[in-house]
C-alpha cells in the first residue's frame, strides 16, 4: 500500500493495471491491443501501460486518485500472449468498466481507447486489434438507420447481391455528363450509381446541380426499368449546416439515399445516421482514409474496429473490401469485416481475426460494399467470398465496356442473376462458375464482351492485413 | 418494354422446370412461398393481389408450381411473381421473390 502511492514515475504494472487473475465481468468493455514494447519493458508492464494510459493513469502518482474507487475505473490488462510467429510483438487484453464510457458516443468511445496510448514512448508500436461492445452499451446507440432488411423491402430487390458503380472519372465531367453516365448504368440494370469520396462540390460542378441532373438520370431509369433506382447523393461538406442541407435537397428531390465519408469525423457520422433515421433516407459510408491506419499489422486500428464502431454509429452501407479487387484484402480477414457488418451474433474466430465474441442484440446489420478494381467475370467467386448480403460496386468494370456504359451494367447484371440462379439449383459455383458465365453469356452480348475483356484480369499480391494463426498469405484466387 | 422487377428479369423467363428448381432451393432454406399478380407493376406498389394466403405448410415445389399455373390460367395478362418469405428473427422478410409470368405486352410507365 505504501509503494502504491509513493511519489515518483508509475510502474504501471504494480499498480494494479495488471491483473492476471482478473475475470471480465459481462458488461465489461474489452480491447485486444497488439503491442509492441521498447526493449527492455517487459511485455506484461507494456500490457499494463497501455490499461493505464486508455483509462486513468497519467506518467505520475497522483495522490488524487485516492479521493476515487479507483479499482473500479483502471482498465485492467488482464492476458499478455506472445504473438504467434512475430518476435517481440504481443496481444494483450484489456478490460474496461462500463462506467468509463458516455452512453452512445463513438466520440467518447475512441478518446478513451485510442485517444492517447497510440503515442506512448515505451511502446514502440500499437494496433487496436479488435473490440467487445457488451450489449448493455451498444443498446446504447442507434445503430444503422435502416439496416439491410429495411433497405431491401424499401428497394424491393432481394434474393441477390446489390448492384452499382461509381461514376468515373471521378473528377471533372460536368453536371450533364455525369447525370448521362448515372443513366446509362441504372437503365442497363444497375441499382445503384455513386459519388466518389472526393466529389463533393467544386467549380467544375456544384453540389446542387449534380443532384438535380442525377434524380433526372434516376426517375427516367426507374421509368424504363420498372425498379427502384438510387444514386448515393455525396453530402460530405466543411460543416453540418452544409451536409444538412445538401441532404434535405437530396430527400426533397426523392432521393433514397445520400452518403457521406469517414473523413467528416465520427460526430458527424452519427449526427447524419440520426438525420438519415428521422428522413428515411439509405446512409452510405464511404471508408476514405482508413488505410492509413488500418492497413499494417505492427501499428494503427484495425478496419474490423472501424466496423463495429461505424455499426453503432449507425450507417446503412460500408464499404469492407472485395477480396479479389485491386484493394487490400486478405480473404479471411475480409470475411472477418463482413461476419462484424452482417452477424446478430459472432463467436471468436482467430481465423478471421475475431478475439471476442459479439453480440449485437438485435441491432439491424449494415449492408457491406465491395469495391475497387471487380469485374463480371469474377462473379462466382465475388458471391462465394462476400455472400449475397453485399453490394458489388464495377465502376470500370460497368463504364469501361466496350459497348458502352448501359451493357456494362447489363452485363453485370445478367452474370449476377445467372451465378445467383445456378446456386440456388445445387450448382457448386467455385468449380462451374466460369461455365455458367460462358452459359449465360450465350444469350448475352453484353456479358460475352464483358468476359472477353476481362476475363483474365487478377490482382494477384499478397496481402499486409492478415490473421496470425494461419501462415501471412492466404492464397489470392486467381483466373476467372 | 420489359418490366426488371425480380432477382431474374435479366435472363430468358424461366421455364416450369427452371421455376420448379427456384422453389426446391426456396423450400429446403425452409422458407414460404407465395404466389401475387397485378396489372399495375409500379416500383412504388408494393401490394400486389394475394393468390390465396402464403403456403406455409407445402413442402412440395410441384405443388406450387401447380397454384402458379392456376393463377396463369385465371389471369394470363398480369404480372405474377414468386415470393419466399424467411421467417427467422433477425431477418422476417421477403428472400427471393421472381417474375413467372408477364402480359403478352407491356406497357411500361412514365416518369413520375
Amino acid at each position: 500500500m505504501t509503494d502504491r502511492w509513493s511519489a515518483g514515475v508509475l510502474h504501471y504494472a504494480e499498480m494494479g493495471y495488471w491483473q492476471p487473475d482478473y475475470v471480465p465481468k459481462p458488461t465489461d468493455l474489452l480491447a485486444a491491443f497488439r503491442v509492441t514494447p521498447q526493449p527492455g519493458v517487459p511485455p506484461e508492464e507494456a500490457g499494463a501501460a497501455v490499461a493505464g494510459e486508455s483509462s486513468t493513469a497519467t506518467w505520475t502518482v497522483v495522490w488524487t486518485d485516492r479521493l476515487t474507487a479507483y479499482d473500479h475505473y483502471q482498465g485492467k490488462c488482464y492476458s499478455v500472449e506472445p504473438v504467434p510467429g512475430r518476435q517481440d510483438q504481443y496481444i494483450a487484453r484489456i478490460a474496461y468498466d462500463l462506467d468509463l464510457f458516455e452512453e452512445g458516443s463513438i466520440a467518447n468511445l475512441s478518446s478513451s481507447i485510442i485517444g492517447n496510448v497510440f503515442g506512448f514512448k515505451a511502446i514502440k508500436a500499437l494496433r487496436l486489434e479488435d473490440m467487445r461492445i457488451p450489449p448493455h452499451y451498444a443498446k446504447t446507440f442507434q445503430g444503422p438507420a435502416h439496416g439491410i432488411v429495411m433497405e431491401r423491402e424499401y428497394l424491393n430487390k432481394f434474393g441477390r447481391p446489390l448492384l452499382g458503380a461509381t461514376v468515373k472519372p471521378k473528377l471533372g465531367l460536368s453536371a450533364r455528363n455525369y447525370g448521362r453516365v448515372v443513366y446509362e448504368a441504372l437503365r442497363g440494370g444497375l441499382d445503384f450509381t455513386k459519388d466518389d469520396e472526393n466529389i463533393n462540390s467544386q467549380p467544375f460542378m456544384r453540389w446542387r446541380d449534380r443532384f438535380g441532373h442525377c434524380m433526372e438520370a434516376v426517375s427516367k431509369a426507374e421509368a424504363e426499368t420498372g425498379e427502384v433506382k438510387g444514386h448515393y447523393m455525396n453530402v460530405t461538406a466543411a460543416t453540418m449546416e452544409d451536409m444538412y442541407e445538401r441532404a434535405d435537397f437530396a430527400r426533397q428531390l426523392g432521393s433514397v439515399i445520400v452518403m457521406i465519408d469517414l473523413t467528416v469525423g465520427y460526430t458527424a457520422i452519427q449526427s447524419m445516421a440520426r438525420w438519415a433515421r428521422r428522413n428515411g433516407v439509405l446512409l452510405h459510408l464511404h471508408r476514405a482514409g482508413h488505410s492509413t491506419y488500418t492497413r499494417q499489422k505492427e501499428h494503427g486500428v484495425s478496419f474490423r474496429v472501424i466496423a463495429k464502431w461505424m455499426r453503432l454509429a449507425g450507417v446503412d452501407h460500408l464499404h469492407a473490401g472485395t477480396v479479389v479487387g485491386k484493394l487490400e484484402g486478405d480473404p479471411n480477414t475480409v470475411a472477418g469485416f463482413y461476419q462484424t457488418l452482417r452477424c446478430d451474433r459472432a463467436e471468436p474466430d482467430p481465423v478471421r481475426g475475431l478475439y471476442f465474441e459479439q453480440d449485437w442484440a438485435s441491432m439491424p446489420a449494415v449492408m457491406p460494399v465491395a469495391s475497387g478494381g471487380i469485374h463480371a467475370g469474377q462473379m462466382h467467386q465475388l458471391l462465394h467470398y462476400l455472400g449475397e448480403d453485399v453490394i458489388l460496386q464495377f465502376g470500370g468494370g460497368t463504364i469501361g465496356h466496350p459497348l458502352g456504359i448501359a451493357a456494362g451494367a447489363t452485363a453485370n447484371r445478367v452474370a449476377v442473376e445467372a451465378m445467383i440462379k445456378a446456386r440456388n439449383e445445387g450448382r457448386d459455383l467455385m468449380a462451374e462458375g466460369p461455365d455458367v458465365l460462358r452459359a449465360a453469356a450465350g444469350h448475352s452480348r453484353e456479358l460475352d464482351v464483358a468476359l472477353e475483356t476481362w476475363g483474365d484480369v487478377t490482382f494477384t499480391f499478397a496481402s499486409t492485413d492478415t490473421p496470425d494463426v494461419i501462415p501471412d498469405v492466404t492464397p489470392v484466387p486467381t483466373g476467372a | 418494354m420489359r418490366i426488371t422487377q425480380g432477382t431474374f428479369s435479366y435472363l430468358p423467363d424461366l421455364t416450369d422446370q427452371e421455376i420448379t428448381g427456384q422453389l426446391g432451393y426456396a423450400l429446403r432454406q425452409g422458407w414460404a412461398l407465395s404466389v401475387e399478380f397485378t396489372d399495375d407493376p409500379h416500383p412504388r406498389n408494393n401490394y400486389w393481389d394475394m393468390w390465396g394466403l402464403p403456403m406455409f405448410d407445402l413442402p412440395d415445389a410441384a405443388g406450387v408450381l401447380h397454384e402458379i399455373h392456376r393463377c396463369r390460367r385465371a389471369y394470363p395478362d398480369s404480372y405474377i411473381r414468386v415470393s419466399a418469405y424467411d421467417s427467422r428473427q433477425g431477418r422476417q422478410t421477403v428472400a427471393l421473390s421472381f417474375l413467372v409470368n408477364r402480359p403478352a405486352i407491356e406497357p411500361g410507365l412514365r416518369p413520375v
